[in-house]
């Protein structure tokens, strides 16, 4: 295998793992809680802007370039996006379920505003440049530094799946889980729904801004042209493919269909004129909305679906009285120990 | 302050009402928010374009100006077609996909996704058939006539005005006058009783769905007419839609008019104030303080 080809495959697997991120922070809040994000690449946005003017050098024109470590870079744009998803969350989850989808729909528009118009802050439509990269002083080596960017996020993806699954099994996660299945039911049992759900909603909104992050520093460059509507849906098609409510398909799908995606845009560019190519480039998106509603259709679960027995002490159960209790478990438990 | 800001702020607001009009009828009908009403105002618009261009290339005779208009009679004519196409797009939507999902009794949520999904697919195709250049009825250019005040329109933007008002009272008055209207608040008032009672829930979907997006390409007409056609066209009018709909309460017909001259008049003075680039915000203040102070909105019911 040449060098080249591991180079390709290891930013191919950098990219889908940032999106892998993003993947996460949608399955808190609509796997776990059942709160429909149409504004993901808003949040996204955020984390990437507030990391980037953490952490670039001082700049001329522009407010910030702080030139603080990418830790605290990434650490201040989680927190960014998860305060504004607390804000609005706040203003919208007491309300119609539906309102949630509209304000961070107005959400994604307003940043994506904010980053073409407030110059001073965000470059404009020229964006920021020179973001700092892990691993900077090795990038004369393209092979490692490659790999150990690829190593960080392998890390980054790993350590919050586990922290993630441990949430999801936690008490917090099984009261989610219940608001989301019967919220009447969770309130008899004197749960707060709408404080568990701005939890969940402020908690998703903060890994995406992580991931955003992630993703400006793997890239070095951010633009606003990167967090159009078309972020928002792929996030969502990775999730629905890979299984929304599972932790394990939210990676894995983020992986697949950027794979999907990398390979059909090569694809339309090896297949169609120059002139064409953006109007083939429309037939992508075409492609994977139809995908997106067919899942929809017809299994609504996706690729692993979602592990209906959190409990382990559900998992004790002799094997008989389980099969009465929970007639459309098909799912390996993961204590299956008598 | 330039008093033209009122006039811009009316013709705008006449299309995001028609428009508004589609998403709240939807939504206390069919109980979601549809992502997807926005490409219906594109649709049309590209609907009626490509009609007219066809009528055109007919006989040059339908494309000699009507009186003081900018268009020929390919236009009105391409318009009634385009509200019939647009209303049949809805259907065969609602019939590949939201039907389907009504029948499987999901829950609402994975109807407005379902509907996002919809809207990309839709608006893709738009720019896939008709790349994304923009596109106009009419080259001609109109002078403004004055009218008093320092207020000047163009012959065309008074027409549009005038037929967003005819529409308003009309659907408003078949929504209170007439058996199919009766049956729509039923349905949007319990959907179940209704049922009982032998109203034909399916035959007010079909209203519900070819009414709005009737609406909806009527409006994209005017924004082609006077601004000009885009496959985003739609989806940059979506969030004023839906804070419309919401300002003037999720429901109610003369609410969502009213609501959208609103909000085409609010953007209209802001853009004077902080300047166009900021316009698309406008409508998500407007979205935000209505959710914080009147989340039922001017003419709807607290729930």
């Amino acid at each position: 295998m040449s060098v080249e080809l591991i180079g390709y495959g290891a930013f191919f697997l950098t990219m889908a793992l940032t999106y892998a991120i993003i993947c996460l922070g949608l399955n808190v809040q609509w796997g776990q809680t059942g709160l429909f994000n149409v504004g993901i690449a808003g949040f996204v946005a955020i984390g990437a802007y507030v990391s980037a003017i953490l952490t670039t050098p001082d700049t001329a024109n522009r407010f910030g370039g702080f030139d603080l470590p990418i830790a605290v870079g990434w650490l201040g744009a989680a927190l960014a996006a998860g305060i504004i998803a607390f804000l609005i969350g706040w203003l919208t989850i007491r309300l119609r379920s539906d309102y949630l989808a509209i304000a961070t729909f107005g959400v994604a528009v307003a940043v994506q505003l904010c980053a073409l118009n407030l110059e001073r802050l965000t470059g404009g439509p020229f964006g920021i440049g020179f973001i700092p990269r892990p691993f900077a002083s090795l990038a004369g080596d393209p092979l490692a530094f490659s790999l150990l960017n690829l190593g960080v996020l392998v890390v980054v993806v790993l350590v919050l799946y586990l922290a993630l699954e441990r949430l999801v099994r936690s008490p917090w996660g099984r009261v989610l889980r219940a608001i989301r299945e019967d919220e009447t039911a969770a309130l008899a049992l004197g749960k707060s729904a709408v404080r568990f759900r701005l939890q969940a909603f402020a908690i998703g909104g903060g890994i995406m801004g992580l991931a955003g992050a992630a993703q400006a520093h793997f890239i070095g460059f951010i633009a606003p042209e990167n967090y159009l509507p078309m972020l928002t849906f792929q996030v969502w098609a990775m999730l629905i493919v890979g299984g929304s409510g599972n932790n394990r398909g939210a990676i894995l799908g983020a992986v697949l269909v950027w794979g999907i995606w990398a390979a059909s845009a090569a694809a339309v560019s090896a297949i169609f004129p120059p002139d064409q190519q953006a109007r083939a480039a429309a037939l992508q998106i075409v492609m994977i909305g139809v995908a997106l509603c067919a899942i929809l259709l017809l299994r609504p679960r996706g690729i692993l679906g979602e592990v209906r027995v959190v409990s382990r002490h559900l998992g004790r159960l002799s094997p008989l009285k389980r099969a009465t209790s929970i007639p459309q478990n098909n799912e390996p438990q993961h204590v299956q120990k008598p | 302050m330039n008093p033209q800001a009122i006039m811009d702020g009316l013709i705008t607001g006449s299309m995001i009402g028609l428009g508004a009009i589609g998403v709240t009828l939807t939504y206390s009908i069919l109980r979601f928010a549809n992502f997807a009403h926005g490409e219906f105002i594109s649709w049309g618009a590209y609907f009626a374009l490509a009609i007219s261009g066809a009528l055109g290339s007919l006989s040059g005779a339908f494309l000699a100006p009507i009186g003081p208009f900018s268009f020929g009679w390919s236009l009105p004519l391409a318009t009634v077609l385009a509200v019939a196409l647009t209303g049949g797009l809805a259907l065969l939507v609602d019939a590949l996909l939201f039907g389907r999902l009504r029948a499987q009794r999901g829950a609402v949520i994975i109807m407005v996704m379902a509907s996002f999904g919809a809207a990309l697919t839709l608006r893709s195709l738009l720019e896939f058939i008709f790349t994304s250049k923009p596109a106009y009825f009419s080259k001609a250019l109109q002078i403004a006539m004055p009218l008093g005040g320092g207020l000047r329109a163009t012959p065309d933007q008074l027409l549009s005005l005038g037929i967003a008002v005819l529409l308003v009272v009309a659907v408003h008055l078949l929504l209170t006058r007439t058996a199919i209207g009766r049956s729509m608040r039923a349905v949007s008032e319990n959907q179940q009783l209704a049922g009982v009672v032998g109203i034909d829930v399916r035959k007010v979907i079909r209203t519900v769905w070819v009414l709005g997006a009737g609406l909806a390409c009527v409006a994209g007409v005017m924004a082609g007419l006077l601004v000009q056609i885009r496959p985003y066209m739609g989806f940059d009018l979506l969030l004023p839609l839906f804070a419309a709909a919401i300002l003037g309460g999720i429901g109610s017909v003369p609410g969502a008019m009213l609501a959208g001259l609103i909000v085409g008049l609010t953007e209209a003075f802001a853009v004077q104030l902080i300047g166009a680039e900021w316009r698309a915000a406008i409508a998500f203040v407007i979205l935000v303080a209505v959710l914080l102070l009147r989340p039922q909105g001017l003419f709807g019911r607290p729930e």
